[in-house]
């Protein structure tokens, strides 16, 4: 299973970064979210969404193995054992693994499927 | 503690380079909500009577709603109020785009622009950190251009908003343009901005929006959420957005065309929905939390120019008003006022009167500097949009007045089709046959805007030409629905367009705050504020009254030519007849001043006591 996004579907209106937000910290900030929304503007007026794939990498590097997977089999990290070295936001290939200054750990999508449920083109999906 | 609210207001003066910080007065927020509320609020309050618009005592108040931001749909909305230059009374623009939800995650309410800056500036927001820095580089800038510049200097997080060159000029009709093709369009917000010297805001916001009763407020704004998406008509609405409206005008006689003279175009169907769609438009963009988008990204291959539009207002007011057949034409025209910072309604409005001066003999060639000034000729209003906005040459200078001002220097009767009510250009619905749009019309608190009361629909509902009691009734029930939405900080449009329940709303507002509403305590606030903005243009405009809310000549002593209203107007009489219902049901006297019972009722007394 993972999160699938059609870039020609989002209209960039960033609910779902405010739903993970609510989701992942009980806050609504769309700063602490598990996906990105890059806007290609003026030219050529595209949006590009980032979202996990769920690829494993960032298990593979982690020198704590502080990354496991959940009952979705989507990787997630312990954040008590997180020790913020930022070796799994360098090299996750999508560039979706996040971080903020208030916060003591590196985060990522967990597959809870609150960023499809706002999305209202159906930009984002979750499929095998 | 303030749940729903960022908590600061931040205060700017320009003139000593001064910023401070204060706490947003809860009180206030209680009776004034936030957005427009506030900015009325803070409107009568600060800025004294008999203010120069263009000058040091004027300010302009930028704020979000409280449910900008959240997650509760088309939480993308915010409110620009000023004194407007454009027609010296009370000026309250909606903007949506990103920058109403990162201002409240920088931690503010509002910020207030005030004084005047000796240089240009540009003002820079980075949560707690506030600095005026230079813009002297930026200065002459088009709109876009300066976003695109200021986001590759400082990052893409940061939402900027700027002004182009008319807002430099004074262009008494200047914008604020922000993300790529969103406006605070009406009234001269730009222009208060240019004299002020701020060229444009830059704000990046990390912090989030406290919520009183988070899990009732997130299930409110979901079932919200889920309602719009499984909304019908969804799917069209969202391909086409408000452009969806240009038929349904057109074949209804509402499409305003050669300066209002007609409501159909016999080229209309070549500027319809789907030629847009299919022709120009590359990606679907939609403001802040928005399920329902009806922001469309457009790419003109004929004139090499991307432009966020046309929107509906904008394709009527430079198409069919300017006899405009090529939607690539009016993208082109529509793309040269956003870049220039003009307000495309109202430079519609100009350069269509200009058109029919000309038609008529009154305006010649060298008076128009050469432009072969008839209606159709896109070339001729490109140029003029240039010009208007640089104030180049004597109709350039003449026009970026407004269409009020330059008919009373030309006179020859062109004030009879100078189509404006207090001041300000009319949006794009003709209203020769349609009587409860009109009196929309006559009593929006800015001006002839549409979006106070979009009432066109209910006339053809109950009878386009009927002058009954029911149709002020109506138009005062949407004139305190709408700018209700402007007030809380999200967008009317899921409501209007969508049908998206009322019933979302009181509850999301309750769960957010932590004080209990119930929609009337909502439409009652909405309604103190339509009539402090009544009393604010009492106050500051001298003989103000019924004569102020007299319908453009236009619509009541010539008839519509062509289309399904051919031959119909409304009578002077009739006009008359809806202010009369109108003034009852709102409990204002016959000259349309509010009672003392009304502002009693509405807690306004002691407020209006104080005049500063």
């Amino acid at each position: 299973m993972r999160l699938y996004a059609d870039n020609a579907k989002c209209s960039g209106c960033r609910a779902c970064l405010v739903a993970c937000s609510l989701h992942l910290f009980g806050e609504n900030n769309p700063k602490k979210a598990a996906l990105a929304i890059v806007p290609h503007f003026p030219a050529p007026g595209t949006f590009e969404v980032r979202v996990c794939t769920q690829c494993g990498r960032c298990a593979e590097v982690c020198p704590v193995g502080a990354i496991h997977q959940n009952d979705k089999g989507a990787y997630y990290i312990q954040p008590d054992e997180c020790t913020l070295c930022m070796t799994c936001v360098d090299e996750c290939p999508e560039g979706v693994i996040f971080s903020r200054p208030d916060v003591p750990y590196v985060w990522e999508c967990d597959l809870c499927g609150e960023c499809v449920d706002v999305c209202g083109p159906g930009a984002l999906w979750i499929a095998e | 503690m303030l749940y729903g609210y960022a908590g600061q207001i931040l205060r700017v003066d320009l003139t000593r380079g001064v910023i401070t910080k204060e706490p947003t007065p809860e009180r206030v927020m209680r009776n004034f909500l936030g957005a427009r509320g506030l900015g009325a609020y803070l409107l009568w309050t600060e800025v004294p009577h008999g203010a120069d618009p263009l000058g040091p005592q004027n300010k302009l108040f930028i704020s979000p709603g409280p449910l900008s931001g959240t997650l509760f749909p088309g939480a993308g909305k915010m409110d620009f109020t000023t004194k407007s230059p454009l027609t010296g009374g009370y000026a309250g623009a909606s903007m949506g785009g990103m920058l109403t939800a990162e201002i409240k995650y920088a931690g503010y309410d509002s910020i207030i622009l005030e004084g005047i800056s000796p240089r240009p500036v540009y003002l820079y927001i980075d949560d707690d950190t506030v600095e005026l820095r230079d813009a002297t580089p930026y200065w002459g800038m088009g709109s876009f251009a300066l976003e695109k510049r200021l986001k590759d200097e400082l990052g893409e997080e940061f939402q900027i908003a700027t002004i182009g060159p008319a807002g430099e000029n004074l262009v008494k009709y200047a914008c604020i343009n922000h993300d790529y093709g969103r406006q605070a369009g009406r009234g001269g917000v730009g222009t208060v901005m240019g004299v002020k010297k701020v060229k444009a805001i830059a704000v990046r916001g990390s912090k989030g929006i406290p919520i009183a009763d988070m899990d009732e407020f997130t299930r409110v704004a979901k079932a919200a959420y889920r309602a719009c998406k499984e909304a019908d008509g969804y799917e069209a609405w969202t391909r086409y957005g408000t452009m969806m409206v240009t038929s349904w005008c057109d074949e209804n006689g509402a499409l305003p065309t050669r300066n209002f003279r007609s409501g159909s175009f016999e080229q209309g169907a070549n500027i319809y929905a789907p030629v847009f769609r299919e022709k120009i438009v590359v990606t679907d963009k939609g403001c802040f939390g928005c399920p329902t988008p009806c922001g469309k990204y457009a790419h003109s291959k004929k004139h090499n120019i991307y432009v966020e539009g046309p929107e509906y207002e904008t394709n009527g007011m430079l198409g069919s008003d300017l006899a405009l057949g090529d939607i690539e034409d009016i993208a082109r025209a529509n793309q040269l006022c956003d870049e220039l910072g003009l307000d495309t309604i109202s430079t519609g409005g100009c350069i269509a009167w200009a058109m029919e001066c000309y038609e008529k003999g009154i305006l010649n060639q060298e008076q128009t500097g050469g432009l072969d000034l008839r209606f159709g000729n896109a070339q001729a209003v490109f140029a003029l949009i240039e010009r208007i906005a640089h104030r180049e040459g004597w109709l350039g200078n003449l026009l970026a007045e407004g269409v009020k001002q330059a008919a009373a220097q030309v006179g020859q009767g062109s004030e009879k089709w100078a189509i404006h009510v207090k001041g300000m250009e009319q949006s794009a619905y003709d209203t020769h046959s349609a009587t409860s749009m009109l009196l929309a019309y006559m009593t929006a608190d800015v001006g002839a805007h549409h979006n106070r009361a979009w009432a066109i629909t209910y006339d053809l509902a109950v009878g386009r030409d009927k002058v009954v009691p029911e149709k002020a009734a109506k138009v005062i029930e949407l004139q305190h629905i709408r700018p209700l939405m402007d007030t809380l900080g999200c967008c009317r449009l899921q409501w209007v367009e969508l049908g998206m329940s009322l019933d979302f709303y009181a509850p999301a507002m309750t769960a957010l705050t932590g004080v209990t509403y119930s929609w009337q305590d909502l439409l009652h606030i909405s309604e103190r504020i339509w009539n402090l903005t009544r009393m604010y243009w009492v106050r500051e405009v001298a003989g103000f009254g019924r004569v102020w809310d007299a319908p453009p000549p236009r619509f009541v002593e010539e008839p519509a030519v062509g289309g399904v209203t051919d031959g119909k107007l409304t009578s002077p009489e009739a006009a008359q007849q809806m202010l009369d219902y109108y003034y009852q049901q709102r409990g204002w006297d016959a000259n349309g001043i509010p009672t003392s019972e009304t502002l009693q009722r509405l807690g306004l007394a002691e407020l209006v006591r104080v005049m500063p």
